[in-house]
């Protein structure tokens, strides 16, 4: 085997380097700071995120590199996913800082956790080798179980870290089992290699089946679709609302990584096997997570469902690449272009709905239920327009940028002749119009209840609004980020 | 011909409407006469697009085109022909009333309020304006957004209900159509123009299938029976101005569809689904309106002489004739006038008394002279009386169905005797006789601005009545045009 050391071109994994010295040195600097210089360790953290967004966009250069033997990939899908992955985190810990801050949870195991989450996700992006998806996965999922316990009195919150822990040790075991039963059927780890024996028709095709199975049921887990969804509304729930609102959002863009990483450029010889696997995920998902949805009186938990309602949208348009059994490179474009497309946007969205309930939420108040929205354009009428314009969003209703993304994955769905399964899509999507609309009956029909004024930091209500904002403006200018997302992906495939 | 104007129609009101909303809700004067402002701005923007209309030139006008979302070639591409033209108008006209009609009664968001019916008529005018399907879609659903707030935040006891029926029934509908203009989309060759899919071939299984999918989209819209049931809560709890709107020019939406999709792009299912959609509109003219007959609550009977008026529109659009469709298009107009007429009477007479249930009043013309000279008008214009837009429309409808067979002709004929019927008993119980109650006898007569609205109203029904030739010129070409695209068969 390997007879002489060979240094590994360190270049393409630049912003995970950065990241992983970085967060050693803000371990370090948290210890010696103490409690009193608590503010040190938060500013350290978002700095290294600019900065790891930074590093990202500088080396970007339009380029796929392999690097560390073929085992991480650096091409522009993963560079454009990285850098919204940072900014996001930034947008988290700036959304939650106070949250965190007034129910003292915001010690240096937190910044740490986010930071060592967020290097499990740039890992799994840039995955080219089963070895190391499974490592970034593992480093994501461990610090989320962590966070979502973070707050060790709260019964329900360690209640919610128990449940996010079992189920997701069990994922990663079935994802593990499928991955064995791949590298038993190629003798290979690197995707590449392994789509390359699909090709050559070397591999036991059984065992490939067998092995697709349980990797695309660890994929499921990880996203939060339908039948893998029963973590998401308890996690959600229980975790405390700055957590839920990471875990709602970058590690969709990481799952979405991961699932284009496995199946498109893994097992792409076998698309028309996930294809229908992913097809009943995406109905079941969008069918069961809209009208669950309508029964919650909880905002966490009907975002939750919502969210499974949205990747099951996701769905949809990853399984829309191949039509029959013709490989049409515009169809791969579009279906899998549409995807990220959908993914980005929803992450958009759902920080800014996440950002909502921590601006009503204040010390000692949870505002996690529907009933605090009530009257909230009394309140404060921008950020009840804001927020209208985020459950629009999310209800797919124009101009906002969640109708557009509905409109490229339905378009690619049509394309794929998935015509029924479109029409079924639509028409949930008419059931989740309802508890979305509900959100802003209560903003704008009903009286407040609750007529504390909304106390947030400056840099918090500037940035929610810009979010708002953002939904709006990329809903009227949506060309930018379609082209985006086409472009990366198609100098990656 | 290359101008801003449909550009400037559509985004003055809309740009117009978010200082408003900057200025919030303290200085209620300054908002009111900083909306009219818009709102007349609105109207003087969209004139040009009449006065330098050519009226010999067959398509479309002012056209503007550029890019919009590239990647899927979708283009934001506007024009008007004959018949859209009229609508932006309708539409720029009644914006200035409602903001108007507004003025005293709403003292609560005033500024939300009028930004929301700004911002609903530069969304509707982008839907006339619209040649591009997909810029269509996006404005089309997008003005359901202020309905559902104006609906649900100004409106009656049971606004919520109504506002959730109304948005969710709408969406049904477009959601499917959504669909079908991705099919359409493809099947072009990856374009969304309307003017390309105007010549699109398709065979008859698709046509029929997209014609079904833009039928829900529409008639849930226009609404035709049996999708109607959504309209008499809308336009019972929505305030006047929402009613208002909601059927001089939200209704319109629907009718206007199955011209510019169903019928051109689709002439094969259109010819062969017409007997469908003749039975269904005459359901609508009869059966409907025996259920204004009965109603007890004035703005409720005003809704379905909307819905039988507006079967009348979908029955001159499926007998393919030049004086059937053309008589719908003026119906559609007519009914503008007429139907925001009706409402704003009911509105002035609600403002007043806080009751809409016909048995509350009785003798009103004892207390209101000049109001009840303007609504035995309306209501004359609304049952069909010779001399006003009313009878126009209707009567070049039954010209045309006669023309196409005569006992559709008859059963729409009948309209002459129900609208009459429903319109005018209703008028009796309220106006005439003695003086009801208490209440009536403390009404008051309507002041300069209300005045002042019905006014223009009333001289646009009269003058539209006694010489539509401007409206009916104007449309002439294009009407001609699609009735060619009707005819020629796709298969």
């Amino acid at each position: 085997m390997l007879n002489n050391f060979v240094m590994p071109d360190l270049y393409p994994a630049a912003p995970e380097l950065f990241l992983a010295t970085m967060a050693c040195v803000i371990l370090l600097v948290d210890l010696f700071a103490g409690p009193a210089r608590r503010w040190l360790t938060g500013s350290l953290t978002l700095l290294t995120l600019i900065g790891c967004a930074a590093v990202t966009f500088l080396t970007f250069d339009g380029t796929s590199s392999l690097t560390f033997a073929n085992m991480f990939i650096d091409d522009p899908v993963a560079d454009f996913l990285k850098f919204l992955v940072c900014i996001a985190v930034v947008v988290v810990l700036i959304y939650g800082r106070d949250y965190m801050a007034e129910r003292n949870l915001d010690k240096g195991e937190y910044y740490l956790l986010v930071l060592f989450a967020t290097l499990g996700m740039m890992v799994m992006i840039s995955a080219y080798n089963f070895l190391t998806l499974y490592l970034g996965l593992e480093m994501m999922s461990l610090s989320l179980y962590a966070m979502v316990a973070i707050d060790r009195d709260s019964p329900r919150a360690t209640e919610a870290a128990m449940k996010y822990f079992v189920l997701g040790a069990l994922a990663s075991g079935l994802l593990l089992y499928g991955m064995s039963m791949i590298y038993g059927a190629t003798g290979t780890l690197e995707l590449g290699l392994v789509a390359q024996a699909l090709q050559d028709g070397v591999a036991n095709r059984t065992i490939m089946v067998f092995g697709l199975v349980f990797l695309v049921a660890g994929i499921g887990f990880k996203l939060g679709v339908v039948p893998f969804h029963m973590w998401v509304p308890d996690v959600y729930h229980g975790a405390p609302t700055a957590v839920t609102l990471f875990i709602s959002s970058a590690p969709k863009l990481a799952a979405f990584a991961m699932a284009l990483r496995l199946l498109v450029s893994g097992l792409f010889g076998m698309a028309d096997q996930w294809q229908t696997m992913l097809m009943i995920m995406a109905v079941l998902s969008i069918g069961i997570g809209n009208l669950a949805a309508i029964a919650q009186q909880n905002i966490k938990r009907m975002l939750a469902y919502s969210g499974i309602s949205h990747m099951g949208f996701m769905l949809l348009a990853l399984m829309s690449g191949v039509v029959g059994r013709e490989t049409d490179p515009m169809a791969l474009v579009n279906a899998y272009s549409s995807a990220m497309y959908y993914s980005v946007a929803y992450v958009i969205m759902s920080l800014g709905a996440f950002g909502m309930v921590l601006l009503l939420s204040r010390a000692g108040y949870e505002a996690e239920n529907l009933e605090d929205f009530k009257g909230l354009n009394k309140r404060s009428p921008w950020f009840a327009l804001m927020m209208m314009v985020i459950m629009l969003s999310m209800a797919g209703i124009p101009f906002f940028v969640g109708f557009f993304a509905k409109f490229t994955v339905l378009l690619a769905a049509v394309a794929a002749e998935h015509v029924v399964v479109a029409v079924i899509a639509v028409m949930f999507s008419l059931v989740g119009a309802y508890y979305y609309l509900r959100v802003v009956k209560l903003m704008y029909f009903d009286a407040p209840v609750d007529s504390a004024p909304i106390r947030a930091s400056v840099d918090m209500k500037i940035l929610l609004s810009a979010n708002g904002l953002a939904v709006a403006l990329l809903g009227l200018f949506p060309n930018t980020l379609m082209m985006l997302c086409t472009a990366t992906l198609v100098r990656s495939l | 011909m290359n101008s801003s104007l449909l550009s400037l129609a559509i985004w003055v009101p809309i740009i117009g409407a978010l200082p408003l909303l900057a200025l919030g809700s303290e200085r209620r004067e300054l908002v009111r006469w900083l909306a009219l402002a818009v709102a007349i701005a609105g109207f003087a923007v969209t004139l040009p697009l009449y006065l330098d209309f050519d009226r010999q030139f067959v398509g479309m006008q002012f056209v503007e085109m550029a890019p919009w979302i590239p990647r899927f070639n979708v283009q934001y591409f506007l024009g008007v022909d004959g018949i859209s033209v009229l609508f932006i108008l309708l539409n720029a006209f009644v914006t200035i009333l409602v903001v108007l009609a507004g003025w005293e009664v709403i003292q609560e968001k005033v500024a939300q309020y009028m930004a929301a019916f700004l911002i609903m008529s530069g969304l509707m005018n982008g839907i006339f304006a619209a040649l591009d399907a997909m810029l269509f879609y996006v404005f089309f659903e997008a003005s359901l957004i202020p309905m559902y707030i104006i609906i649900g935040v100004w409106g009656g006891p049971s606004r919520v209900y109504a506002a959730f029926k109304f948005f969710l029934y709408t969406l049904l509908g477009s959601l499917l159509m959504l669909i079908a203009l991705f099919y359409l989309f493809l099947q072009a060759g990856g374009s969304f123009n309307l003017l390309e899919w105007h010549q699109l071939r398709l065979t008859m299984t698709p046509q029929i299938l997209i014609f079904v999918a833009f039928l829900i989209a529409f008639a849930v819209k226009v609404p035709m029976w049996p999708v109607h049931t959504w309209l008499p809560d809308a336009h019972v709890e929505a305030p006047t101005g929402g009613s208002v709107v909601l059927a001089a020019i939200m209704l319109k939406l629907g009718a206007y569809g199955f011209i510019r999709f169903s019928l051109p792009i689709l002439p094969d299912a259109s010819h062969y689904l017409a007997p469908m959609m003749i039975a269904l509109s005459l359901i609508a003219v009869v059966y409907i309106g025996f259920v204004a007959l009965v109603q007890a609550d004035m703005k409720k009977l005003i809704a379905y002489s909307s819905i039988s008026h507006m079967g009348f529109v979908t029955l001159g659009f499926f007998i393919f004739n030049q004086i059937g469709v053309e008589g719908a298009l003026v119906q559609m107009i007519s009914h503008g006038f007429v139907s925001a007429a009706m409402f704003l009477c009911v509105g002035v007479m609600y403002d007043r008394m806080h009751s809409r249930q016909i048995a509350d009043y009785g003798g009103v013309v004892n207390k209101m002279p000049k109001f009840a000279a303007f609504f035995m008008l309306f209501a004359m214009a609304n049952a069909g009386l010779p001399a006003t837009s009313g009878f126009v429309g209707e009567f070049m409808v039954i010209l045309g169905a006669v023309k196409h067979n005569f006992w559709v002709g008859f059963a729409a004929a009948t309209t002459l005797i129900l609208g009459a019927a429903y319109t005018l008993w209703m008028y009796k119980r309220v106006v005439f006789g003695a003086v009801g109650n208490d209440h009536v006898a403390e009404l008051t007569d309507i002041g300069w601005r209300e005045f002042l609205v019905l006014a223009l109203l009333a001289a646009a029904v009269l003058a539209m009545g006694i010489y539509p030739f401007p409206f009916t010129d104007i449309m002439h070409a294009s009407v001609d045009n699609l009735l060619k695209h009707v005819a020629m068969s796709k298969l």
